[in-house]
Order: C-alpha cells, then sequence, then structure tokens
C-alpha cells in the first residue's frame, strides 16, 4: 500500500504543556496547532488546562482566554466575533467552523484546534488564504450592467432578489473550499465552492449583463468541473449556505443554456 | 534602528483602512487615475462594516414622498445641534445619488412590490420635519453593511486598487506640520513598509473597544485617531459616545434597530411598553441616545427584567414570520446564537452598549483634516472619512443608518477633492529619517518591553474604568474618578510585558500597539466629557441635565500628548451650504 508522509519540516511534535493554575475543578485541556515561522523548527501540539468555570460559551471565548491569561504568544485571528466577519474561520474537533459561532459544549473530551486544513500555515491558526482571494478576483465580482440610467436604481423584482438569497451572505470564510477534498487535490485550479457560490450569485443576478460570458468562463473541466458532489462544503458553512446546490444549478444551466 | 528592514513606496494617494469609506474612497481615486495604495490590517471583507446591519438612510422617497431637507432636519435635531449644518446638508443632499451609486455596483437591496429599493422606518427619521415616521433606511434585509462592503471590495478589485493587507500602521510621516505618508509594519513577513504620497485618507473606523462591552469588532481600536493625536493633532468630540440600545444582554452582540423599525418594541419587568412615557409620539423610534438613557432609567429604577434586574426585553413576536423571515434573518441568528432565543416565541434580553463614537478627526465636508489653533485651517495632505472622522454630521448623537450612508458620501468626497489636488505622478519631496526614527523607536519599545503586566490585564483596567466612569449617565464624581484612574492605566505602560518578540503575526504585539492607542483616546474621551458641563445627546450629565447653547454649543477640540491633555472649543457652523435650505436654529429636543 502506498504511504504517503509529509516532508519532514511538517512533521507536527509534541509541544509545552500548560498546567492549570487557579486550582479549578472544571478544567478542560485544549491542543493547539503552533508554528512560527521566525523559529525554524517543526509545528508542534500545545496543550492548555483552562477552568472552564470562568470562560463563556464560544470556541473563540477559550482562545481568548488563552491568550489573555495564559500564552499571548497564541496567533489566530479574530474580529467581529458574531459570525459576519469571517476571520476567525478554523477546524475544531475536526470540523471547519467560525470559532466565535462554535459553543465548546458541544466538543467532546480534549478540544482539538487547527488552521483549515490545507492551507498554507502563516503562523499558528493563521492560514493563507491568498490563494481563494485570486480565485475569487477571477470571476469578477461586480455588477457588469449595460443600463444608462443615471437616477434611479435598476428594477429588479421581488421574485428576482429572491435568488440571490443565499449566495450574497457569504462571509468568504473559506470552511467550505478548505473542507473539500476535491479542492485540496487541485486548489490552484479548481474554484472551489466559496468562490463558485459567488461565481453563481452574479450569473442569477437579474441585473447583470453578461450572464452568458459568466458561465462560459466558468464552463471549465477544472475550474467547475472538479466538483464531485462530495457535500462537505454544505456541511461545513457556517451560514447555512448550500454552495453544492448552487454548483449543481450551474452545471444545469450549462446544459440548458444556448452559449 | 538599522535592525529593521524598511521598504520604501510612493503613491499618490493612500488610503488607510479598507471598510466601506475606506473602499469607496479607493474606488474614486483609482477611477481618478490616481494611483493609489489601500493599507489594511485586515482583509477588507472582515472590516466592521460588514458588521452594520439595518440600512443606509437617503430621501429616496420610494415608499411615500420624502425630501432631502427633511432628513437635514431629522440628523441636526438628532445630532442636538452640534453637527455642522454645512456638512450635513452635504450628506443628505448626496446621499440619494450614493444610494443609487451602490445599487449600480450591484449591492442586492431588499426590494418593493414595483422593484425599487426597500425603505424601512428607522429611530429620528421623519417626515415634513417632525410630523410623522417616514420609510428612509434603505436595507438588504438585515445584513446591509456586509452587501455594501462586499460589493465595494468588488468595486475597488475591478479598478485593480493595489492592497496592502494585514500591515499594521504605526505613525503618520509629518514635516512642518503637512502630512507625506505613513510608516506600516507588514505582519506577513515582519518587514517595515514607509508609503510616501501626497495625500493619506484616515479610513481607520472608530474606537469602540475602549469600552468593556460594545458591539463594536475586536479590530476596532481607532488607530488613526491615535496616530493624529501622536502627530501633535486634535481629536473633536470625543466625549460623544453612542449606546445602542440593543446589544444582547451578556454577549453585546448588535440587534438592529431595524427590528423596531418593522415593529418590535421594549418592554420591561411590568409588562409596559415603557418608551411610550418617554417619547409619545416617536415611541421605540426615537432617537438612539433617547432610548437607551430611557431603559437605563427603567433599570435604575428597578423595573429591569432577569434575576439581576439588569436590562429589558425586545419583542418581535407579534411579527409577521415572513416579515422576520425575509427582512430580519441575520439577528434571528445572532438571537439563537448568542441569547439561546427563538425570536418567533420569546423576546430577546437587551441592554445599552456601546456602538459608535461621534467624535473622531475634524474635517470640512471635503474629508479635509482641520486643525483648530485659533483660526480652522486645513492640515495639508491629510484627510479623514467614517467614523475615525468628525465632519461633524453626527454631532452629540448619530442617527440609525446614518452611519453607511457618511461612509459613502465622504469616501467619495475625499477621493472627489484629492483629485482636485494632486496630479497623478507629481514627484515626491525628501523626508528626513527622524520621523521613521521615532516611529521605530516607539514599536522597538514596546516590542522590547519586559514588565511583569500583561497588554489584556490593562485592556482590562482601562476597559472596566470607561464601562463604569463615563457610561450612559455621567456625572462630576464619576468622571472625576475616571479622569484619575485611566491615567493610573495609562502609568501602567511603564510596567507592560510583550512576552513574544517575533516579528511575524506576532499578535502580542499588535494587541499592545492597539491598546497603546486605545489608552490615549480614552484619556481624551474622559476629560472631554469631564469638561462639558450640560448635557447635550449622546452626553448626559445628571448634575448639568439641560443643554447649555450659551457655553456649548461648541465643538470639544482635544489634544494628548502621552496623559496630558488640553481641550478648546470652536463654534459650530451655523451656516448652510447653499441657499437651498434654511438654518435650522435650535430648538427643544423631544420625539
Amino acid at each position: 500500500m502506498v504511504q504517503i508522509n509529509l516532508p519532514e519540516n511538517s512533521k507536527v511534535q509534541k509541544g509545552k504543556y500548560y498546567k492549570d493554575t487557579t486550582g479549578s475543578k472544571n478544567i478542560r485541556k485544549v491542543n493547539i496547532y503552533r508554528w512560527d515561522p521566525s523559529t525554524g523548527e517543526n509545528p508542534r501540539i500545545d496543550t492548555y488546562e483552562v477552568d472552564m468555570d470562568n470562560c463563556p460559551t464560544k470556541v473563540l471565548d477559550l482562545l481568548n482566554k488563552i491568550k489573555s491569561e495564559i500564552d499571548p504568544s497564541l496567533a489566530y485571528r479574530r474580529s467581529c466575533a458574531h459570525g459576519v466577519c469571517g476571520s476567525c474561520a478554523m477546524n475544531m474537533d475536526g470540523k471547519n467552523g467560525l470559532a466565535c459561532t462554535t459553543p465548546h459544549s458541544e466538543i467532546e473530551g480534549d478540544i482539538n484546534i487547527y488552521p483549515l486544513p490545507h492551507l498554507k500555515v502563516k503562523r499558528d491558526l493563521i492560514g493563507d488564504l491568498n490563494g481563494l482571494y485570486k480565485q475569487y478576483q477571477s470571476i469578477e465580482p461586480w455588477l457588469k450592467t449595460n443600463t444608462k440610467v443615471e437616477t434611479t436604481e435598476i428594477i429588479q423584482s421581488k421574485k428576482d432578489r429572491e435568488k440571490l438569497d443565499g449566495a450574497y451572505e457569504c462571509i468568504m470564510c473559506a470552511c467550505c473550499s478548505t473542507s473539500c477534498p476535491s479542492y485540496w487535490w487541485n486548489g490552484d485550479k479548481y474554484l472551489g465552492p466559496a468562490v463558485l457560490l459567488q461565481a453563481y450569485r452574479w450569473i442569477v443576478d437579474s441585473r447583470d449583463d453578461e450572464r452568458k460570458e459568466r458561465l462560459k468562463k466558468v464552463a471549465d473541466e477544472l475550474k467547475l468541473y472538479r466538483c464531485h458532489t462530495i457535500m462537505n462544503c454544505t456541511n461545513a458553512c457556517p451560514k447555512g449556505l448550500n454552495p453544492a446546490k448552487a454548483i449543481a444549478e450551474l452545471k444545469k444551466m450549462l446544459v440548458t443554456a444556448n452559449l | 534602528m538599522s535592525a529593521y528592514k524598511i521598504i520604501d513606496h510612493e503613491y499618490d494617494v493612500i488610503v488607510l483602512g479598507a471598510g466601506g469609506s475606506g473602499l469607496r474612497a479607493a474606488v474614486g481615486l483609482s477611477e481618478a487615475g490616481l494611483k493609489t495604495a489601500c493599507i489594511s490590517k485586515v482583509f477588507p471583507t472582515r472590516s466592521h462594516t460588514s458588521a452594520a446591519q439595518g440600512g443606509i438612510s437617503a430621501a429616496l422617497g420610494n415608499m411615500g414622498e420624502d425630501d432631502w431637507r427633511w432628513h437635514m432636519y431629522d440628523t441636526v435635531k438628532g445630532a442636538d445641534w452640534l453637527g455642522d449644518q454645512d456638512s450635513i446638508e452635504y450628506l443628505c443632499k448626496e446621499a440619494p445619488k450614493a444610494v443609487i451609486e451602490l445599487e449600480k455596483y450591484g449591492v442586492p437591496f431588499s426590494r418593493t412590490d414595483d422593484g425599487k429599493i426597500y425603505q424601512r422606518p428607522f429611530g429620528g427619521m421623519t417626515k415634513n420635519y417632525g410630523n410623522g415616521i417616514v420609510q428612509r433606511t434603505c436595507a438588504a434585509a438585515d445584513r446591509t453593511g456586509h452587501a455594501i462592503l462586499h460589493t465595494l471590495y468588488g468595486q475597488a478589485l475591478k479598478h485593480n486598487t493595489e492592497f496592502f493587507i494585514e500591515y499594521f500602521a504605526l505613525d503618520l510621516i509629518m514635516k512642518d506640520g503637512e502630512c507625506k505618508g505613513l510608516i506600516a509594519w507588514n505582519l506577513n513577513d515582519g518587514t517595515i513598509h514607509r508609503f510616501r504620497a501626497h495625500i493619506t485618507i484616515i479610513a481607520t473606523g472608530g474606537y469602540g473597544k475602549v469600552y468593556y462591552s460594545a458591539t463594536s469588532a475586536h479590530t476596532c481600536t481607532g488607530d488613526g485617531n491615535a496616530m493624529v493625536l501622536r502627530a501633535g493633532l486634535p481629536l473633536q468630540d470625543m466625549e460623544f459616545v453612542q449606546f445602542h440600545p440593543t446589544g444582547i444582554y451578556g454577549h453585546g452582540t448588535l440587534i438592529s434597530e431595524g427590528v423596531r423599525g418593522e415593529g418590535g418594541y421594549l418592554v420591561n419587568s411590568k409588562g409596559e411598553r415603557f418608551m411610550e412615557r418617554y417619547a409619545p409620539n416617536a415611541k421605540d423610534l426615537a432617537s438612539r441616545d433617547v432610548v437607551s438613557r430611557s431603559m437605563s432609567i427603567e433599570i435604575n429604577e428597578g423595573r429591569g427584567v432577569g434575576k439581576e434586574k439588569d436590562h429589558v426585553h425586545l419583542h418581535l413576536s407579534h411579527l409577521d414570520k415572513n416579515i422576520i423571515e425575509s427582512r430580519l434573518p441575520g439577528i434571528t441568528e445572532a438571537a439563537r446564537l448568542f441569547a439561546n432565543v427563538d425570536v418567533t416565541k420569546e423576546p430577546i434580553p437587551v441592554v445599552p452598549t456601546v456602538h459608535y463614537n461621534m467624535g473622531g478627526i475634524p474635517t470640512n465636508y471635503k474629508a479635509e483634516v482641520l486643525t483648530v489653533n485659533g483660526s480652522e485651517k486645513t492640515v495639508p495632505g491629510l484627510m479623514a472619512i467614517g467614523e475615525a472622522a468628525c465632519v461633524s454630521v453626527h454631532g452629540a448623537n448619530r442617527l440609525g443608518s446614518n452611519s453607511l450612508i457618511d461612509l459613502v458620501v465622504f469616501g467619495r468626497a475625499a477621493a472627489m477633492r484629492a483629485a482636485e489636488l494632486v496630479k497623478p505622478g507629481t514627484p515626491h519631496e525628501e523626508v528626513s529619517e527622524t520621523e521613521t526614527e521615532k516611529c521605530l523607536a516607539r514599536f522597538d519599545k514596546l516590542r522590547n518591553a519586559n514588565g511583569e503586566t500583561s497588554t489584556a490585564e490593562l485592556r482590562l483596567s482601562m476597559q472596566k474604568i470607561m464601562q463604569s466612569k463615563c457610561a450612559v449617565f455621567r456625572t462630576d464624581k464619576t468622571l472625576k474618578e475616571g479622569v484619575d484612574e485611566i491615567r493610573k492605566v495609562y502609568d501602567g505602560m511603564e510596567s507592560i510585558s510583550v512576552k513574544d518578540k517575533s516579528l511575524v503575526f506576532n499578535t502580542d504585539l499588535v494587541e499592545t500597539l492597539e491598546f497603546d492607542n486605545l489608552i490615549r483616546q480614552a484619556i481624551t474621551t474622559v476629560d472631554s466629557a469631564y469638561n462639558r458641563k450640560e448635557s447635550r445627546g449622546a452626553h448626559a450629565r445628571e448634575d448639568f441635565p439641560k443643554r447649555d447653547d450659551e457655553k456649548f454649543m461648541q465643538h470639544t477640540i482635544a489634544w494628548c500628548n502621552g496623559k496630558d491633555t488640553k481641550i478648546d472649543y470652536r463654534p459650530v457652523h451655523k451656516t448652510t451650504l447653499t441657499n437651498e435650505v434654511q438654518y435650522f436654529p435650535p430648538q427643544e429636543r423631544v420625539y
């Protein structure tokens, strides 16, 4: 059987152990992936004993508590703390999600926290999303309209506007794309669910006049058809969106559209 | 400071911050053919504009008659006559154009039956100069800020704006009272970057994180405001901090005013709709300072709900399920996640929560920064927009949905003014190394701080002091205590500790630099509040309950050097921009 090994410098080692100093009776162990590019050392897993009696409910609260009270060197992205900015996407207990909306009570046993899978790591829990951002730019996420009217809005019926529901709400956290095996394998060529959902969002916008060009652009063996309907994306989306369905719709449109 | 690798850049204009105002400015600048860089400590769509829910105001008149003059009157009144009426005229007159432009950019606004932009009622928005409620707030469900931010980022991509993302700005480069650019630290690789520019536009947002409980994001640390203070320039009206009536109790998450716009209402422990007593006409849609004070009084007089009787209930379960689903889906999700509440069945526990800073960097309506030493003059090379700026259109209290419109109207104004002032490709002057050395000395000192007190401890002390001493209601006693205690926290910086000495994504150092920015603004805020001996808008003094137009119809101007402040005042502009509208003289403010 083929054995695929990690490169030597990616092997994760056992890290530091931070024992509880509060004397709390209610302790949980939190294991966190750590890597600092400036040290030249391999990644490691640090373990923190955390007093849960004085910790609010979400995984982000737990991380904030560790950073404020135990180890200020822990690096992760965070901003709005209520699930709209998409900064704190990470892998918790083997599942991608937003740390600010994921309750730690839903995780059994030790709490394992890793960066989003299959991204280059910049440091600790901070993944490199530049590739995804470039792909986002490639679908030209802006309205292309030929309307000449400048003083009033473009009329859009309620029904047409409804088509954008489930697509425009995407917060670009990348939980979906980084949960997709096809994206892991071909992330440089396959656009992945997050970006395809946005491609779909502009294609179904009744105000856009370049629907066909947009469809043609996305109709590509690698960009689109690397989706094998695995559905991890929909399972992972912390906003309850359904990128898999949008991708299926794109495929359907390509079958029926006269391009 | 040769230890740091310095990389130089030259641009016509640089924009610091990539939220709604920064992106709108960057788009306009790129369109005008100016070589533009947009620098941000977070990826643009992570900016706090994404958290704006309810909508963006503009007198489009899609839901009945409306007039930008009515909008102007409401804004002047909402501001409790501390706003500059020339700027407010500009804001309200330009608003419809700005919203139509956003729609053309692709913002997915909710729609009316005839396919126009949907508008909802919002606090303080009235028709015919205070006679009845008008629907003026344009909405994309309850995710308007998110929709606008993502759309503006798309426009910036369309115009090939150059972004420097995850760069933390340290200081402005000043020369003989002019701004020549700024210095930033690249978190991705630890290098220091010096950006020279003919104009620097600060769009760094508010500084809500000086308080313990705020709807603000972790990143709302007012970095640009603090850079301005360190450059020896003043901030304006810093005592005016808006408490949003409906932050989720215990967590601070924002619940949009749109809930009350769609028919939700507040209830105390006796089951009373208490706003009827405080604002007989507007009721739950009075302006935010009025509603927050009323809630605080209810709680202080023992009519709060819950075990501690320290919050009130926001009811919306009586609303049509379709309306909740189509117009308020975001807050439905937030209430479930952070209050464990099903809004179709139960009320949301809410409490007034720090939300917005009316104060900031003083500017004129063209977004040029003012320095006020005797006379009003502009600081060459420096502009400010968005929540960081104090134009001042919001005066002593901002109306809900006036902030998103502020972002795009003045972001656009800044770009237009910059295009008038700068010819693309103009060569840059030499700047001496002294400014860079001074900036890096501060950076290096904090990086190597080896004291005993963690940044998190000091930050918490600051937040608790601001929360208890500079809250909804203020007195001479609490403010004096605040003035003294906040300085002790400042002194604590002497023994601050930064454990992480590295340069790549050193978030320990980022937060220490942010704290250094926050504490200066906390001092400026509490000192400005202590000196304003009247009640106006969001600044409610129990010992001076009346507005005092004779003494205080003036903007506070505060300089801050370390922990020393200097307070001065400048008169509010009492003229309009054109004769299309007349000046609104001060009146008693009742809703």
